[in-house]
């Protein structure tokens, strides 16, 4: 009889052996995302002391997107894990803190939310241990447009003073040319950000507008708590117009001291960071009519998706939110854009990617933001000037700055300076 | 240096009744304040350091009654009390417990409660700054006095923090209890043997300090944003006050304060670039001149 011989295959084995096959294939992303090591991502900032607001406010930006990006698959597959530390507003511990996440906690990349006092200790880190850096909340422009400071691998997502004094110079000829401005005082913080705010504003003023005249100057201390000799010598001054770039606790006392002098309605007075939540909402009797740089408000730039980000993020939070929220939220949606561009979470492929990088961004004054590849430094973000009113929105219409002339000021001023 | 314009503003009257008042309004605040850190010092022999602390938590009181009653009477009286409440608790509790002490411990006391007072600030009113506003009442233009700007609620601040210190002279001069509070200063021992019982005593001048550094934190908040930590400048300010008045004289106290408030408010017109230099280097010739103070005693 003959017999037949089974094959070797037995049908059991080959519908196991199918299903394994099939759960094998369709299970392999999931495998493979489970096994993706997370990227962590060091962020020092300030969340103690007098301006921990706006390093929670950072923290907060920065969560916010970062829960986005992972819902999407993170970087490049892998997800974010933020470390965040307190560097309390101190360079050394700012730079001590940076070192620390990369060395110890094993950070990949650094998103430094610093003040510039610190932004410039961790810079020093990036460079010394050449870690991805982006930059945040530091607005002085040597950062990036000094050659001897830059490096390849830190870039700054966020405003820069060089082209807010540009904006705030035309803007403020305009409105002198058109009230006959021309004997203005300064008053602002004396320190490194208010001495060479004041005196770039001063020097597109005059650029804008030749015959106007500085009579006068004050420069009360970071964090006085009282305005009252700064605020009489302004009245014994008697300027047309005042420019101020306090902010803060420190621009809410000057405003609540100086409209008990009833100062507002004696000079026309340009307070470059007056439109901020922090001290639009706090401030208790905001005069009408006082001309400010947006710092961040939702109404500029005047779009659904600038507004419905503002509200997200107050839904969120519970806060209106501030300008170092939209720079940090920009800092977490270009390292995602750059991850999907280079395909890596790698933070020298990263940095490839990120230079010249666009994105689309609803605080782009078109819509989108650049990070401009010669100086690895952020261009178009909505930057322009308007005048208060008491109520929200507080700055309704905000006159927009003419990047063409931006970039055309700016690199005439890096002539100046030897940053070519 | 602008001595064209200080010489001008001394002829000019619009200029002098600013600047005078202005100097008395930053005088009048730091008197107060002043005047509780010397009266412990004076009576306890202890620098509190803690002091600027009280005045941080006057005006925060200040501003939580002021929201809830809407009433900036009650806002600044409740908040002199409660600050006064927290004064004397913490004599009792923790200050008595380092008098006679070295004086690094005391210093340490008071640090360590400077950062807990200030992390108790942020958890109930949080890290940001708060501003309380100006009440309705004074909401008003300025006055123009001589040519000279003066706002209405900066006359009441004057008004207010003299009254104050008059009723402190007469309470600490004319009366039972402020004989008992300088008989302590210059002899506790003695005290305790007539049957004073000095920790209440102490207990109670603590808290009188308490007192005027929330009355002068109230009467601050409309002005000044309200910050964890706002109370270590004027604490700064107080202590040359002190030093130039004299350790422990609340009548030192009262002119070192204006002096100050002077020095400041003319200097910013005059030496613009060295007005703080300028309070300090007036309390180093006090000090080269009378090392004790304006109108501090020799200890015995």
């Amino acid at each position: 009889m003959a017999t037949y011989r089974r094959s070797g295959i037995s049908r059991r084995a080959v519908v196991e052996g199918a299903a394994a096959t099939a759960i094998g294939i369709l299970a392999a992303p999931m495998i493979s995302r489970a096994q993706a090591k997370p990227i962590k991502i060091g962020m020092p900032t300030i969340l103690s002391g007098r301006v921990a607001q706006l390093g929670t406010s950072s923290r907060n930006a920065v969560m916010l997107e970062v829960d986005k990006v992972n819902a999407t698959g993170g970087l490049a597959g892998r997800p974010i894990e933020m470390v965040i530390r307190d560097s309390k507003g101190q360079p050394q511990e700012a730079a001590r803190v940076a070192r620390e996440l990369i060395n110890s906690d094993g950070c990949e990349l650094l998103i430094d939310a610093e003040a510039s006092s610190g932004a410039f200790a961790v810079h020093e880190v990036a460079r010394d241990l050449k870690i991805l850096c982006l930059h945040t909340n530091s607005e002085t422009s040597s950062l990036t447009a000094d050659p001897k400071q830059r490096i390849p691998n830190a870039f700054r997502v966020c405003r820069q003073g060089i082209h807010d004094s540009i904006v705030g110079g035309a803007y403020s000829a305009n409105v002198a040319n058109a009230k006959k401005l021309t004997k203005w005082m300064t008053c602002s913080p004396d320190y490194a950000y208010g001495r060479d705010t004041t005196a770039q504003f001063v020097e597109y003023l005059k650029h804008f507008k030749s015959d106007v005249e500085v009579v006068s100057e004050a420069w009360p201390k970071l964090f006085q708590p009282d305005y009252t000799e700064v605020l009489t010598k302004i009245l014994q001054t008697k300027p047309q117009a005042l420019y101020s770039c306090l902010w803060g606790g420190d621009l809410t006392s000057f405003i609540e001291q100086g409209n008990i002098y009833a100062l507002f309605t004696q000079t026309e007075t340009f307070a470059v960071n007056m439109a901020d939540y922090t001290a639009l909402t706090v401030v208790k009797n905001l005069p009408k009519g006082i001309h400010s740089g947006n710092r961040y408000i939702k109404t500029f730039p005047k779009t659904a998706q600038n507004a419905s980000w503002a509200d997200a993020y107050r839904a969120k939070y519970n806060e209106y939110p501030t300008n170092w929220v939209w720079q940090n939220a920009t800092a977490v949606n270009f390292l995602s854009a750059a991850a999907r561009k280079a395909n890596s979470a790698d933070g020298t492929k990263l940095a490839d990617a990120l230079r010249g990088l666009t994105i689309d961004s609803p605080f782009g004054s078109n819509g989108k933001l650049t990070l401009r590849a010669d100086d690895q430094t952020l261009i178009d973000y909505a930057v322009g000037w308007g005048t208060t009113i008491p109520t929200e929105p507080y700055v309704p219409d905000v006159t927009p700055g003419d990047w063409r002339q931006i970039i055309e000021l700016e690199t005439e001023w890096k002539k100046k300076n030897n940053y070519t | 240096m602008d001595l064209a314009s200080l010489v001008s503003c001394f002829g000019s009257s619009a200029c002098l009744v600013t600047q005078v008042t202005s100097g008395l309004i930053i005088g009048m605040l730091l008197f107060l304040v002043a005047a509780g850190l010397t009266l412990i010092f004076g009576v306890l022999k202890v620098i509190n350091f803690t002091h600027g602390a009280f005045y941080m938590l006057g005006a925060y009181f200040a501003f939580s009654i002021f929201k809830a009653t809407d009433s900036y009477v009650i806002a600044m009286f409740g908040a002199a009390v409660a600050t006064a409440v927290v004064g004397l608790i913490f004599e009792r509790l923790f200050m008595s417990r380092v008098y006679g002490r070295n004086m690094l411990m005391q210093l340490l006391v008071c640090y360590g409660f400077i950062l807990i007072f200030d992390d108790v600030v942020k958890i109930i009113w949080g890290a940001e700054f708060r501003s309380m506003g100006m009440p309705a009442i004074f909401q008003v233009p300025p006055l123009f006095i001589a040519g000279g700007v003066v706002p209405p609620f900066y006359l009441f601040l004057v008004s207010m923090t003299t009254v104050i210190g008059v009723t402190l002279w007469l309470v600490i001069e004319r009366t039972r209890f402020g004989k008992i509070v300088r008989a302590a200063a210059h002899n506790p021992s003695m005290l305790s043997v007539l049957g004073i019982n000095t920790g209440v005593l102490y207990g109670l001048v603590f808290g009188l300090g308490g007192l005027l550094a929330g009355f002068a934190g109230a009467l601050a908040a409309p002005v000044r944003s309200l910050t964890p930590g706002m109370g270590f400048s004027i604490l700064i300010e107080s202590f040359i006050v002190t030093v130039i008045g004299g350790m422990g004289s609340i009548v030192g106290a009262f002119i070192g304060s204006l002096l100050i408030g002077l020095i400041r408010t003319f200097g910013t017109v005059g030496f613009p670039l060295f007005t703080d230099g300028l309070m300090y280097l007036f309390m180093v010739m006090v000090l080269i001149a009378r090392p004790t103070g304006l109108f501090g005693k020799e200890i015995a």
